[in-house]
Order: structure tokens, then C-alpha cells, then sequence
């Protein structure tokens, strides 16, 4: 799933008809007092990551000049929020609500269906009204099948109980923020504050939306324009042009194996085995599926060999399809077209099918960097040993 | 005995002519499976020969369903196009519809589980390995070399993981081993699994293995203990993953406290459910209660 960023998400918004204020995204304080003089009166600088509680973190500022807007942008921008660096913000005029709702379309996991969650009680912060006042937050289930048509939209709002004054506009706004959860084939669409302002106008004053990659890979080739490509860690933007599946880690132990499922396990077990050799943990999450052919471990083992944390590798492959002769092959061809740049100890384990061919290919390549164990328990162990060296 | 599949199942494959397909019915043939089969309109009136076997290919499941009496389908056409596959299967009364195909957008797959609703069909999948009984019949992907029939019920998320937990106890076997699946929408779930292997009289012991994600595993911990007799050993994977990052599937994502492992750890243990930290020790447990039952 990608989440969006906020002005992301209000691009989609205005695309399918909702009410909201674009603004201004910038990347320097001088552009964000240029954005506030041109949109002019009181603006909001806002800090533009993909983490809720920016407005705590103090990346949310009201600026009642332009030179406050450059202040502002000056502090935000660079600020580090839940991990993220900030490097742009986004400058919209301050229009106060009068009063604040709740609004959102997700995808309901629970009852594989989607859910709609809407309360007039306060906006921002919803999960305390929640908590004291369940009563209050409205959750409406939607048949995938049927969606959400006007007669729909219509009972949401009256179950929501919006302003008699504002029900027209709201049940419009239920029916665009619902295309743009269809159409977009996103899993959440929020707006959190939706705003009545002043003159009884209802606004989305923000946007979160989170995209399934699946079905933007099948049909929205659009939303690759959505990627920032300097948030990405350096390894990962590497590894995601190679098209492998790797997230870095902060460790020292560098994995390969074939397999979410396989993997996420490895990561446990070597983390188990470093409590005896020091505390060392996995270097990275690294998936090469069910093909491990030649060039995928060569260039799995480029991008690891590559991070600097790492102190050994943890080769770890069960044959299911893919046979273990096929792989052995991979890492002695990975080997071949890394030359040189091969310089960590690699612990492998092999097992499944084709496994005794597997392990005879690597005795026989003899490599000195490589040390094959029999289970994934003692090839762990033996890794972290290899780390905390 | 087993679940959803046995001997007498008569499986076609849809997308039977692809890469994937092609490669992936020679090899459940070869499993000793019976394929019937398989359906491509564009093909229809066609055949292959896959495994030394002659494969008609028909141009609907319906007609499919109608000259050879199937009765599951496997299916692995490209994501695009997995929500039409399903719901003709859905439509043309199919028992058993086992969707291999990765990356199905879940919009699809939430309309097709919506579609289910009041049909005659049971969904797996998608994005799994499929089903095996060892010994009878295999419709998916799963290596039918792994292991052999025996007394053990095999549920999992994962593909991987029930591969090396199927080798980690091969010397017992196991009744069937059914791959659900990590994507936020799916057809079987753990829960529809564990109950099926309690009405299963073959089924002695039942291993669960879940993954970082959703809440499945607890709800799974809920229902076992108001329903589940026999023993169960559990094992989820993602214990050291990261807050917000995604690994691999949509379904191992981590959102606030609920859905870790450890939240999903505690749930199966309150339930009386031992949870290995490990997949060998996960396998060990379960060696212990075999060898005394």
C-alpha cells in the first residue's frame, strides 16, 4: 500500500470533484513566502511527510505574513517527523472552520468488504471522541458490489446527522470521495478535519489516501507519478530498479531468502541467534521469490554487499519450486560476476528439493567466503557469529 | 479423509496455456492429480499434452464443468484478469475455486468475496500456494515431493513457510496442507480451515502458521478456543519487523500495536495454542504431541 502525501491526496480529491484548496507545494522557505504573498492574508505552512500527528510535531504553523510563512518553512523544513525528513511544505490560505467532522472509505479487513466512518463530533481528534463517545463516530458498512450511489451517500449522511443546512453538499461530497476511493483503487480515503467554514461551504481542509500497489501496477500506470524518489533509502531505490523486493534494516546481517513469509522468518531467527553474539540484528528484508537464478542473487547480493552496516550475509533458500541446484548455481554464478566486490562471509542453507546436488555444488565450488549449514537455526547462529566478529 | 480436496476431485485449470499454468499443471499432473482440463476461449476446441497426458481446452468452465464434471478450479490467469476468471467459475457453480495469481488488486478481490455470498463456491486464495492432500491430489503449486500423507492439518498464510514446515515434518505427513494466503482479502481463511480439519477425522493435530498483519490470528485464537478439540500449534513470522514497512505482502504490514506478532503470539497462547519462536521449534512442539498421542 502507498499512503499519499497531503497534497497528493487533495490532487485526487480535486480530480474527482471534491471540494478542497490545492495551495502551494515548496521545497524552500523563499518559495514559501513568494506562494504566501501571491495567495495573500493569513496562510498554513504545512509539513508534507507520510506520518500523522504532523500538526504536534510542530510541522503545522498558521503565518500571518509572508516573511512569517518564510520563518515558518525555515524551522519545518529539514525537521525530522516520526523518522521522516521533511522536504516540502505546503502553503494553503487559513480558512478557520467553524466546525470541525470526520470522514473516511477503507478497506475493512476484517469483514473483506469496505467500511465508511463518519462523526460530526470534532475532527481532529477522533480517536479520543472514539473512545469517550462511540456513539458518535458512525460506522457504516459498504457492499463492494453495489458501492455507494446517491441513495447510499444519502443515508450516510443522515446516519452521520451532517447540518440539515449542509446535507446537500455533503451528499455530494460522500459520492466524489467515494470515486475517488474506487476509481483511484485506493484502501483509505480521510478527510480529517472536514470543515464547515464560514458562509455554511463544506471543505476537505486535509487528505489522506493510501493506493494498492497491485492495482496500480494493473491499471494506473498514472500513479507512478505519485513516487518521490529522494525518500527512498539509496539501497532501496537500487534494489527497486533491479525489481527486488528489499527494505533496509539498521543491522548488521545481511539476508537473502526466497518467500515473504520465509523471510520475515529468517529476520526472527537471525535476531534470536544475535542475542548470543552481541545483539546483532538483520542488516535488511530482502525476497527473490521463487526464481533465484544467477543474475536475481547477484544482484540481491550486489545491493547488500553494498551497505555498509553489513558484516555477513545470510543466504537462506528453501527449494520448493525452484530446485536447490538451480540455486547453488545462482550464488556460484553471483559470485563469478562479483569478483572482487565479494568481500563478506556468505552463510548459506540450502534444503528442499534437489537439496544433496545443491550442497555438492557449492562443496565442490569451494569458495572461501561461503560456509554452508544444514538448518536454518545453526546457519543463523552461525551469521550472527560472523557479524559480531 | 481430508479437507476440500481428495482422490475424486476433478480439477481444470484456468489459464491452463500460460507460462505459469502450462509449467504448474505438469507438475500437479505429475502429483497424481486429476486434470480434466483446462479453459482459454481463445483456445477452445484445442488440446495440450502436459505430463504424457492429453488436456482438452475448453472455451468456458461452464462447458468445462459440463464435459468433464469438474469440480475445482485452479487458477492462474494474470491479475487483470483474475476477477472475470472467478466470477465465471463463481457463475458456473464451480465447488472449489483456487486462485494462485499474485498481485490481484483488492478492490477485485472484495468484489468477488462479495460475489460469494449465497453461491455454492469456496474461494482459496488469491495470491497462495493452493491446496494438498499428499497422496491424492494437488491443486496449486505446492511440491507434492515434500512430504506424505499422515495426521497432521497444515494451515498457513505463507507459501514458503508451509513448504519448510511441511519438510520440517515429513516423517509424519500430513492430512492436508492448504495455503491461504497473505493478502488482505481473502476466500479461506484460518478460521474456515481450522474447522474443517476439526470435522476431519484423519486430521489428528493441526499446525497454524500466520504472519504480521490484520487480525486473523486472533480471531483464529477466539474460535479455537469455543471450538477447536484437537491440538494446535501455531507459529507466526514478523516478530522483529519494522512499524510501517511492507514486506513482500500487502497482508505483512504492521499498523500500531495490532496486528504484531507478539499481539498475535499472546492471543494463540491464552488460548492454549503453543507457539514456537522458530519454524523448528514450532515443528518440535508438534512432534511432542504426535508422538503422544
Amino acid at each position: 500500500m502507498s499512503d499519499l502525501m497531503e497534497y497528493q491526496a487533495k490532487e485526487l480529491f480535486a480530480k474527482h470533484g471534491v471540494t478542497t484548496t490545492l495551495g502551494k507545494v515548496v521545497e524552500t522557505a523563499e518559495e514559501a513566502r513568494a506562494a504566501a504573498e501571491e495567495l495573500g492574508g493569513v496562510t498554513v505552512v504545512k509539513a508534507q511527510v507520510k506520518a500523522g500527528g504532523r500538526g504536534k510535531a510542530g510541522g503545522v504553523k498558521l503565518a500571518k505574513t509572508a516573511d512569517e510563512a518564510f520563518e515558518h518553512a525555515s524551522n519545518i523544513l529539514g525537521m525530522e517527523i516520526k523518522g521522516l525528513t521533511v522536504n516540502r511544505v505546503l502553503i494553503t490560505p487559513a480558512t478557520p472552520p467553524v466546525e470541525e467532522y470526520y470522514f473516511s472509505f477503507l478497506l475493512d479487513r476484517s469483514n473483506r468488504s469496505y467500511l465508511c466512518i463518519a462523526s460530526v463530533e470534532g475532527g481532529v481528534e477522533i480517536e479520543e471522541v472514539a473512545k469517550t463517545n462511540p456513539d458518535a463516530v458512525k460506522k457504516i458498512p459498504i457492499n463492494a458490489l453495489t458501492g455507494v450511489d446517491e441513495a447510499k451517500a444519502t443515508a450516510i449522511v443522515d446516519e452521520a446527522a451532517f447540518p440539515a443546512e449542509l446535507r446537500d453538499q455533503a451528499i455530494k461530497m460522500v459520492q466524489d470521495l467515494w470515486k475517488v476511493f474506487v476509481e483511484e483503487d485506493a484502501t483509505l480515503v480521510e478527510v480529517n478535519p472536514l470543515a464547515r467554514l464560514e458562509g455554511d461551504k463544506l471543505e476537505a481542509l486535509d487528505g489522506k489516501v493510501s493506493l494498492d500497489d497491485n492495482a496500480s501496477e494493473v491499471r494506473h500506470p498514472e500513479h507512478e507519478a505519485f513516487e518521490i524518489r529522494e525518500e527512498a533509502d539509496p539501497l532501496e531505490a537500487k534494489a527497486k530498479d533491479k525489481g527486488l523486493n528489499y527494505v533496509k534494516l539498521d543491522g548488521s546481517v545481511g539476508i537473502i531468502g526466497n518467500g515473504a513469509g520465509l523471510v520475515m522468518s529468517t529476520l526472527d531467527v537471525v535476531a534470536y541467534a544475535g542475542e548470543n553474539h552481541g545483539g546483532v540484528t538483520p542488516a535488511n528484508f530482502l525476497d527473490i521469490g521463487g526464481g533465484a537464478n544467477a543474475q536475481v542473487m547477484a544482484d540481491g547480493l550486489d545491493v547488500i554487499l553494498n551497505d555498509e552496516q553489513v558484516k555477513s550475509v545470510f543466504v537462506n533458500v528453501f527449494g520448493g519450486i525452484t530446485a536447490c541446484d538451480e540455486v547453488a548455481n545462482g550464488i556460484k554464478g553471483a559470485l563469478e560476476i562479483l569478483g572482487d566486490a565479494a568481500t563478506k562471509p556468505l552463510v548459506v542453507r540450502l534444503d528442499g528439493n534437489n537439496v544433496d546436488e545443491g550442497r555438492r555444488i557449492l562443496n565442490e565450488l569451494n569458495h572461501p567466503l561461503v560456509t554452508q549449514v544444514d538448518t536454518m537455526d545453526g546457519a543463523a547462529d552461525k551469521a550472527a557469529e560472523l557479524a559480531n566478529a | 479423509m481430508s479437507i476440500y480436496l481428495n482422490k475424486d476431485s476433478k480439477i481444470i485449470v484456468q489459464g491452463m496455456t500460460g507460462g505459469m499454468g502450462s509449467k504448474h499443471t505438469t507438475l500437479m499432473v505429475e502429483a497424481g492429480s486429476n486434470i480434466v482440463g483446462g479453459v482459454n476461449a481463445r483456445k477452445a476446441g484445442t488440446s495440450v499434452e502436459l505430463a504424457g497426458k492429453e488436456l482438452p481446452v475448453f472455451g468456458s468452465v461452464e462447458e468445462a464443468m459440463k464435459e468433464t464434471g469438474a469440480d475445482v478450479s485452479v487458477v492462474f490467469v494474470p491479475p487483470a484478469f483474475t476477477k472475470d476468471a472467478c466470477i465465471e467459475a463463481i457463475d458456473a457453480g464451480i465447488g472449489l475455486l483456487v486462485v494462485i495469481t499474485e498481485g490481484v488488486p483488492v478492490q477485485d478481490s472484495a468484489e468477488v468475496f462479495a460475489y460469494l455470498d449465497g453461491k455454492s463456491t469456496r474461494m482459496i486464495g488469491p495470491n497462495c500456494p493452493g491446496i494438498i492432500t499428499p497422496g491424492e491430489s494437488l491443486a496449486g503449486i505446492t511440491p507434492h515431493t515434500i512430504a506424505g500423507s499422515g495426521p497432521v492439518g497444515l494451515v498457513s498464510k505463507s507459501g514458503t513457510l508451509t513448504y519448510q514446515m511441511m519438510y520440517e515434518l515429513k516423517d509424519f505427513g500430513f492430512s492436508t496442507a492448504i495455503g491461504i494466503g497473505g493478502d488482505p482479502v481473502i476466500g479461506t481463511t484460518h478460521i474456515d480451515a481450522l474447522e474443517a480439519f476439526e470435522n476431519d477425522p484423519e486430521t489428528k493435530a493441526i499446525v497454524m502458521i500466520g504472519e504480521i498483519g490484520g487480525d486473523a490470528e486472533e480471531r483464529a485464537a477466539a474460535y479455537i478456543k469455543d471450538n477447536v478439540t484437537k491440538p494446535v500449534v501455531g507459529y507466526v513470522a514478523g516478530f522483529t519487523a519494522p512499524e510501517g514497512k511492507t514486506m513482500g505482502h500487502a497482508g505483512a504490514i504492521v499498523s500500531g500495536s495490532s496486528g504484531t506478532a507478539q499481539a498475535k503470539k499472546e492471543a494463540l497462547e491464552a488460548v492454549g495454542v503453543k507457539v514456537g519462536k522458530t519454524p523448528s521449534e514450532t515443528a518440535a512442539l508438534m512432534r511432542e504431541i504426535l508422538q503422544s498421542l
